[in-house]
């Protein structure tokens, strides 16, 4: 593609220093984010802390695989991102756009076994705190079992695995909108002329609520005493 | 980050190196190691944050400055939990009041 060589904004030294800034940029904003997420893991972990037996049996009712599967597809996003960054880096066009087209399947991947094979059958289970709350006969009786108790506080613990991913998915949502905006700027070869910044920012942006996925699983789905 | 280019070996060791990771973490979940199995599932999350944070997000090869800020973040979210555990979970190591609806003379001892 016959795209103009990139040069960098004028009130930068050289291409290095803006990119540079643009990633720090980034990084800024990703601390925000941390805040927000940290605010929730906290909560969580206070909640944990008060209501342990009961934060135990609601995460038993996850399903491990589902959640073991959705962190290996977004493992592999992350992986198809950050050779999509490497594309646009090495001035590969068509390599960039099959890389940010993989991301973008992997991510709605994640979303589908998300929606569909967790949520839905959850709402079908009476366990979303709020809207629908009318947990089965089997449910309740595992509850009992655990915790010697009927439903205290297993409420709690869906609350913060509702909000949490939620907010995640809320997130992967974004993440696919920048991937399509990202998809539809490379067709024109805007980010292998050199300036590939925002593909490397987007990057960032996936890997954070990757990172964020890599938190929750253990935490909601792994350690409710399995064995 | 600079315009480095790493090898896309690098990236598909890191990779597996994941996805093993992943596996260790929901294997150890299935054993019984008392509170250890909270401690082995958070060391191995951090573990592969690490691994996303310095190749994927190429921390490794950026400018100190932005490794700088990074640290800063998490050393917020540290003091985060760390000061709101701390008040938590230490309330019941004196005698004193226990919320509004007891009256003073039955909380204090």
């Amino acid at each position: 593609m016959a795209t103009t060589e990139f040069v960098h904004a004028h009130q930068f030294d050289d291409n290095e220093q803006q990119l540079d800034a643009a990633s720090l940029g980034m990084w800024v904003f990703l601390l925000t984010e941390i805040m927000f997420f940290g605010g929730l893991f906290c909560g969580y972990t206070l909640y944990r802390a008060e209501y342990l037996p009961s934060f135990e049996a609601g995460s038993r009712l996850l399903d491990v695989s589902f959640g073991a599967t959705n962190t290996a597809v977004l493992l592999a996003s992350s992986l198809t991102m950050a050779l999509a960054v490497r594309a646009a880096q090495m001035r590969q066009r068509r390599a960039l756009m099959t890389f940010v087209v993989l991301t973008m399947i992997l991510g709605l991947a994640f979303l589908g076994i998300k929606f569909f094979l967790e949520w839905v059958p959850d709402w079908h289970e009476g366990v979303v705190p709020g809207l629908h709350w009318a947990p089965s006969v089997e449910v309740v009786q595992h509850v009992a079992r655990h915790t010697g108790a009927v439903l205290p506080k297993v409420e709690m613990f869906y609350l913060f695995y509702f909000f949490m991913t939620g907010m995640h998915a809320l997130h992967m949502v974004v993440g696919v909108g920048i991937m399509t905006y990202l998809l539809l700027k490379a067709r024109t070869g805007a980010f292998t002329c050199g300036h590939f910044a925002p593909v490397e920012i987007s990057g960032l942006y996936w890997h954070f609520v990757d990172i964020i996925w890599i938190f929750l699983f253990p935490l909601l789905y792994l350690i409710g005493g399995r064995y | 980050m600079s315009a480095h280019v790493v090898p896309v070996k690098t990236y598909a060791t890191i990779f597996l190196c994941l996805l093993a990771l992943t596996a260790l973490t929901t294997g150890v979940a299935f054993i019984d190691l008392g509170p250890l199995n909270t401690v082995a599932a958070l060391a191995i999350a951090v573990a592969k944050m690490l691994l996303v944070a310095l190749f994927f997000m190429h921390l490794r090869d950026s400018p100190r400055l932005t490794k700088v800020v990074v640290v800063a973040g998490l050393f917020w979210l540290a003091l985060l939990i760390s000061l709101t555990l701390a008040d938590n979970l230490t309330r019941h190591w004196t005698a004193g009041p226990t919320g509004w609806e007891n009256t003073p003379t039955q909380t204090r001892q």
